[in-house]
């Protein structure tokens, strides 16, 4: 779109993309904590601020206050380098994301391709953190963790590719342009594939399986594995590791509502802004968490035959389907 | 199944699960040795929380050993009160007044229905499910109110005396266990809608970590793992004691021995104990809770006495050697969690860590009591 770099804009925009990374991670921790408090009967934070809003940034200077310990055995370059793998990736991911029409750092035609591109990071991240810190709890969970990204992430990528071919575009704010009101939003456009819906839960599924979060999140699977890869990590060695899901729950969720539910367009066709993609990514969030309390962790061969047998052939199938859909009509 | 490596070598490793373990619920220490996530060999290593109670039985009168009990199997200390009573009323010849034994029998029940509320909340969370937690223990804390009022005490109870039990109940006792009773009534299906009949529950526990009813007779295990195995054995009876011949309740037996099995049996059993409780609250004569010529120091006949109750986990057995003194000479005392835990090591062999958990939670282990 816009071919010469702002370098200002940029700079600003990286800027704002941390800080917000941050605030919103402590504002979904806080959330993260009153829903499940509301959820099992009880009443969650309410001490530190008005309605205990300010919880996280406690926690937050707790965890900084806190030292770094590095085992002694341990991979001293992969360990310290892990969080940040899973970090950085994450931040970036932000930089393509159209908050509203104007709001986006960078609006590039291969927006699509650079979130896919950076999410693959965030494994490299989890496995290293889990080898580098010579635990056997983290090593089994850093085994996991790839296997588990490996399987979500092909399911998720042939939707991603379905959607790719309905839109023919892969910059964001295009398909977001796209889908003015509700009924041109993607997950009820079944005139493009009858199977549309059942794609927007794949990929919401998908999404939820590559974050790790409850009920797929055997990477941290207390029960089984202590903390899994984030065993051996103090302080915000962890803190870091608890921000980059937080920001990759965000991203999962925003790419979901960009995809399917009409990004910053309102569904009326009124008012469209950045209150619209934030109220609906919220819900999608307020449903992640909703789904992390109520159900039981899956088995990782569960999971997998989950991934495999059942959501690839699907999206295959609508694959496929969608693409024969485009031929005829 | 795929085939494993048979014995230990550079392919496998081992993984200490525990002492210090969130799963684990306590001290017990399992030593696995790991071939990628398949378990070659599991050995459970106990002996972390041992503090010689048999011991500590024989250097002390009959009386003082009472607070021991409590301190086994801190999550039916009641059951354990009942078994010790029991077979030191047996050795001495003291008879208990009517009223003191469907006390005893009311109290148990309910401390049994705690207990199973306990396992059913930390097993799930074991299975990684946080919330069953909360709402199990909602309903454990107004049974706890309850018994805190006529035991006094929350958790380690000390209620039962050699004759009866220390305390009569008060008059608000039976409208809150009535009120209690029907609470739960309404309560359990709410469970089994919310975790039993749930998708992933099933997945992670039907035909995980069976036992079969040879593997139950070989190692001796009891309670609800031998009833999910089609072993239908219950103390209350198969070898009654106190009033539970007059009380009218089944016993859930379910063939299938996996930890499903045992799940549904518990949850069942929460049942038939609001039903003995019912009966009990129904029947409650009047009269006093002591034995009026119970004495204060006891000195049994010299000979050998057994006695075997229905714990929560399985059967708890007292056996109980005299020599006309006013300490034991041999206080040896049948835990059912030994016997329990002593069939993992065949029954996890080849399983995933995963399901494994599954099945250390199934057998639901209170680590006080196998190390006593």
């Amino acid at each position: 779109m816009n071919e010469s770099i702002n370098i200002p804009w940029l700079v600003g925009s990286l800027v704002a993309a941390i800080a917000f990374v941050a605030l919103n991670a402590s504002m979904l921790v806080w959330l993260e904590r009153k829903v499940a408090g509301h959820i099992q009967r009880r009443i969650g934070p309410k001490e530190v601020g008005p309605f205990g809003l300010f919880q996280s940034f406690a926690d937050g200077l707790k965890l900084m206050s806190k030292q770094l310990i590095v085992p002694e055995c341990s991979d001293r370059i992969l360990f310290k380098v892990a969080p940040l793998l899973v970090m950085v990736p994450a931040i970036m991911s932000f930089v393509v994301i159209p908050f509203s029409e104007n709001l986006v750092a960078r609006n590039i035609n291969i927006g699509l391709l650079v979130i896919f591109a950076f999410a693959s990071v965030n494994v490299l991240g989890l496995l290293l953190g889990g080898w580098g810190s010579a635990n056997k709890y983290a090593v089994i969970s850093g085994a996991r963790a790839v296997s588990q990204n490996v399987a979500y992430e092909i399911p998720m990528l042939v939707t991603v590719v379905t959607m790719i071919m309905v839109t023919q575009t892969m910059n964001l704010n295009e398909i977001v342009l796209q889908q003015p009101d509700i009924f041109h939003w993607y997950i009820f456009r079944l005139n493009a594939s009858p199977l549309m819906p059942v794609a927007f839960l794949i990929f919401f599924v998908c999404s939820m399986a590559e974050t790790n979060r409850a009920p797929f999140d055997l990477g941290e699977a207390e029960s089984e594995l202590v903390a899994g890869f984030h065993t051996e990590y103090a302080g915000m060695g962890f803190g870091l590791f608890f921000l980059g899901e937080y920001a990759n729950v965000f991203i999962g969720c925003s790419l979901a509502t960009i995809l399917f539910l009409g990004g910053w367009q309102s569904p009326f066709g009124v008012f469209p802004g950045v209150w619209w993609f934030l109220l609906k990514v919220y819900t999608l969030i307020f449903v992640v968490m909703w789904a992390r309390w109520t159900f039981p962790r899956t088995t990782l061969y569960g999971l997998l035959n989950l991934s495999w047998k059942i959501l690839i052939p699907i999206s295959l199938f609508n694959l496929v389907l969608t693409g024969v859909m485009l031929k005829v009509f | 199944m795929r085939q494993l490596i048979e014995s230990q070598s550079d392919e496998t490793f081992i993984l200490n699960l525990g002492p210090q373990h969130p799963s684990t619920h306590g001290v017990l220490r399992v030593k696995l040795q790991l071939d990628g996530e398949y378990i070659v060999e599991a050995e459970p290593v106990l002996g972390y929380c041992h503090r010689m109670h048999e011991k500590m039985g024989e250097n002390r009168t009959f009386a003082q050993f009472m607070p021991n009990c409590g301190r086994m199997d801190y999550l039916s200390a009641l059951a354990y009160n009942h078994g010790y009573v029991c077979a030191v009323e047996k050795a001495a010849g003291i008879e208990v007044p009517e009223r003191a034994e469907w006390l005893r029998v009311i109290t148990v029940e309910l401390n049994r229905i705690s207990s199973h509320l306990l396992w059913f909340g930390a097993y799930l969370l074991d299975l990684g499910g946080f919330t069953p937690l909360l709402y199990a223990f909602d309903d454990r804390e107004r049974l706890l109110d309850i018994l805190d009022t006529v035991t006094g005490s929350r958790l380690t109870y000390c209620y039962f005396r050699f004759g009866g039990v220390y305390n009569d109940i008060d008059e608000n006792f039976v409208p809150a266990v009535r009120e209690f009773v029907a609470r739960m009534r309404t309560r359990l299906p709410m469970y089994h809608k919310l975790v039993t009949k749930n998708i992933i529950l099933m997945k992670r526990l039907e035909g995980i970590g069976p036992v079969s009813a040879e593997m139950v007779r070989k190692y001796g295990a009891t309670g609800p793992v031998a009833r999910g195995s089609g072993v239908s054995y219950d103390v209350r009876k198969n070898e009654p004691y106190s009033v539970y011949p007059e009380v009218d309740f089944d016993v859930p037996v379910y063939s299938e021995g996996d930890s499903m099995a045992r799940y549904k049996v518990r949850m069942d059993e929460i049942e038939q104990s609001l039903r003995i409780i019912e009966q009990g609250l129904n029947r409650l004569p009047e009269g006093p809770v002591m034995a009026p010529k119970a004495p204060k120091i006891l000195k049994p006949p010299k000979g050998d006495f057994y006695q075997a109750v229905e714990a929560a986990r399985g059967s708890f057995g007292v056996r109980l050697v005299s020599d006309g003194t006013n300490t034991p000479y041999r206080l040896k005392l049948r835990s059912p969690s030994y016997s329990n835990l002593s069939l993992f090591g065949e029954a996890a062999q080849g399983m995933l860590i995963a399901d494994a958990i599954a099945l250390l939670g199934s057998l639901d282990l209170v680590i006080p009591e196998i190390d006593r």
